[in-house]
């Protein structure tokens, strides 16, 4: 990719005299990596907060076999009703693969990144998960290749992975304790035998460490996903954290477990909780001492297609693709223009933040530092199709982007996923509505912004204490929430005390 | 003398690439074993390696139809919970199965 770096303005933050890390700008992420990584992930999805609204990413299931057994995994389950790692509906064939991925590339432009994640591991499947590298960085040399594994087998596969144009590997690692790890992982398949608890964590643990140096050393980016294990791991984590930073590892994303009865998963038949939203945020702002944290993570499926956040597998089917006559060469042009479109869209919003943040810091040279009245900090739900602006309607909201506006500026939290108000019907499970769904998601949450809102959710929502607001429909995200956040400090909402702004709804 | 995969198997190709005989092959609905081939990887591996990646219980049998991978041993689960699961999603497929059917 030959893109312009623009995220090269000078930090904003910095200049405004802000020292908290999220001053009014949500990817700032990325914000402490020296520029040769930045360029490298800016137009990156999973990586960069920002990028995530504008560019899409995929998966291709071509690498069915797993080298170890995790708690949360079911290897049976196979819905595509699902959305969650591990799953997919069609395993492919490299050659498959290849073609699926070109057929995508050509069809949504906005696509940059192809990712092999599973549904098993990519390096217990080499052949497979290597043959498809190979053939992608010739035939579509503009599309950046990743991959995603537990580990087990990185120490023998750097040496291939550094072949094949991949600048990005992620590593799951849930631990670095073996008595943690027996709580998690029940087995690996090691030198040709399976060796179940504490001596095959040992051993796993032991691998994902050497992988990571070595990986680091070849100056190939490393991201560390965690599972956020509640009883298990969760405290061990910012432990985790630490470590692997120091390995070097470039992103921390601390992920919410995925346990339900109905997936058959150990954890989910033995009733292992899930964290909730709080918690993960805890634990996220507990690690992201130690390092650049990632919260926009959309765990998603091992044949995911699209924007984070959506899929749109089902339009990239074997049969469906068969039929499609792709010119790939002529997609290649387009695509650069549209990617030369999003990233000139993205250093004007960079320049117009930058000034802002000049303007704020000449103000307080004025008023000689005088600090504000303290206010406490909102979180503000915000319903979006991507694009960095309020676009989607509340009732077709299948997820909720989560910010929090506070004296600093404004930050990204997480996302919730839900069930969309106008698909809800009466019920789903439980006797719980969608909205049910919807308000128990976004607990917390004192502003819904979205770009029109009817009239039945507009009750519920103000009695859980969520004030809609459809005031600014196609508005920045951050620009809003930081002009509402301003509206409530001048309603007097915002005195340190938070009971009082809850009951005013 | 040959191990045999039964319909539990989900296809995961795990097994299919280590067997020393190249006994493992892709079949529909699932992958097989020729029984002509198989040696158990008696004299290459001590353990039968395709039972030792596999990560379905009960999915591959001995000679005599004995689970290699007895029902439990590789998940943990307990074997109630394990049998509620089961009948449960049994029940789910019936359900659907009959609405399909009408």
């Amino acid at each position: 990719m030959e893109l312009p770096v623009f995220n090269s303005a000078p930090e904003a933050s910095a200049s405004g005299g802000c020292a908290s890390h999220s001053c009014g700008s949500t990817d700032d992420q990325l914000g402490h990596l020296p520029e040769h990584i930045r360029a490298k992930v800016h137009n990156h999805p999973c990586y960069s907060e920002q990028a995530h609204h504008y560019f899409a990413r995929m998966h291709v299931a071509v690498a069915p076999a797993c080298n170890i057994q995790c708690h949360y995994c079911n290897r049976k389950y196979d819905c595509s009703n699902e959305s969650r790692p591990g799953v997919v509906s069609e395993v492919l064939t490299p050659d498959q693969a290849v073609k699926k991925v070109m057929a995508v590339a050509a069809n949504i432009p906005q696509m940059t990144v192809l990712g092999i994640a599973g549904p098993g591991d990519p390096l217990a499947n080499p052949e497979r998960t290597f043959a498809t590298f190979r053939e992608l960085s010739e035939k579509a040399p503009d599309i950046k290749l990743c991959v995603s594994t537990n580990g087990l087998a990185l120490p023998e596969s750097v040496e291939e992975l550094s072949k094949h144009n991949i600048d990005h590997v992620t590593i799951t690692i849930n631990c670095v304790d073996p008595d943690v790890g027996a709580k998690i992982y029940p087995w690996i398949f090691w030198n040709n035998k399976r060796i179940m608890g504490r001596e095959g964590a040992a051993i796993l643990i032991e691998q994902q460490q050497k992988g990571l140096e070595m990986l680091t050393a070849r100056g190939i980016l490393v991201k560390v996903n965690s599972v956020m294990i509640p009883g298990v791991n969760d405290e061990h984590l910012v432990e985790v954290s630490k470590v692997v930073k120091s390995k070097g590892a470039f992103l921390h994303n601390v992920m919410p477990l995925i346990a339900e009865p109905e997936h058959g998963t150990f954890y989910g038949l033995m009733g292992q909780p899930s964290p909730s939203h709080e918690d993960l945020q805890k634990l996220q702002d507990a690690c992201a001492g130690d390092m650049n944290m990632m919260r926009h993570c959309r765990q998603c499926r091992a044949d995911a297609v699209g924007l984070l956040g959506e899929d749109r597998g089902q339009e990239f089917t074997m049969d469906k693709i068969e039929e499609m006559d792709i010119d790939y060469a002529a997609a290649m042009v387009k695509r650069a223009e549209v990617h030369a479109q999003i990233a000139r869209e993205l250093e004007e919003k960079d320049k117009a933040r930058a000034a802002v943040a000049q303007v704020k810091a000449q103000l307080v040279s004025i008023e000689g530092g005088k600090p504000k009245a303290e206010t406490r900090p909102v979180l503000m739900a915000v319903a979006t199709k991507g694009g960095g602006v309020i676009n989607e309607h509340f009732g077709h909201a299948r997820e909720f982007l989560v910010y929090e506006a506070s004296a600093n500026g404004v930050r990204f939290i997480s996302h919730r996923k839900t069930i969309p108000y106008c698909e809800g019907g009466d019920t789903c499970g439980d006797g719980e509505s969608a909205l049910d769904v919807t308000i128990r998601e976004l607990a917390g949450c004192e502003v819904v912004l979205c770009s029109k809102v009817g009239y039945e959710p507009w009750g519920p929502l103000e009695a859980a204490g969520m004030q809609p607001n459809g005031e600014h429909a196609m508005e920045p995200i951050e620009e809003a929430i930081l002009a509402v956040y301003e509206e409530m400090r001048a309603a007097g909402k915002l005195e340190p005390r938070a009971d009082a702004a809850q009951k005013v709804a | 003398m040959a191990l045999e995969i039964i319909e539990s198997c989900v296809n995961c190709y795990a097994c299919e690439p280590l067997c020393p005989n190249k006994a493992i092959y892709q079949a529909s609905p699932h992958f097989l074993i020729d029984p002509d081939k198989c040696t158990e990887c008696i004299g290459d591996f001590e353990d039968a390696q395709c039972a030792s990646i596999c990560p379905i219980e009960g999915a591959i049998l001995d000679e005599v139809g004995t689970p290699l991978n007895p029902i439990g041993s590789l998940t943990g689960i307990p074997l109630e919970l394990l049998a509620q699961y089961q009948a449960a999603v049994e029940a789910t497929y019936q359900a659907a199965l009959e609405a399909k059917t009408g």
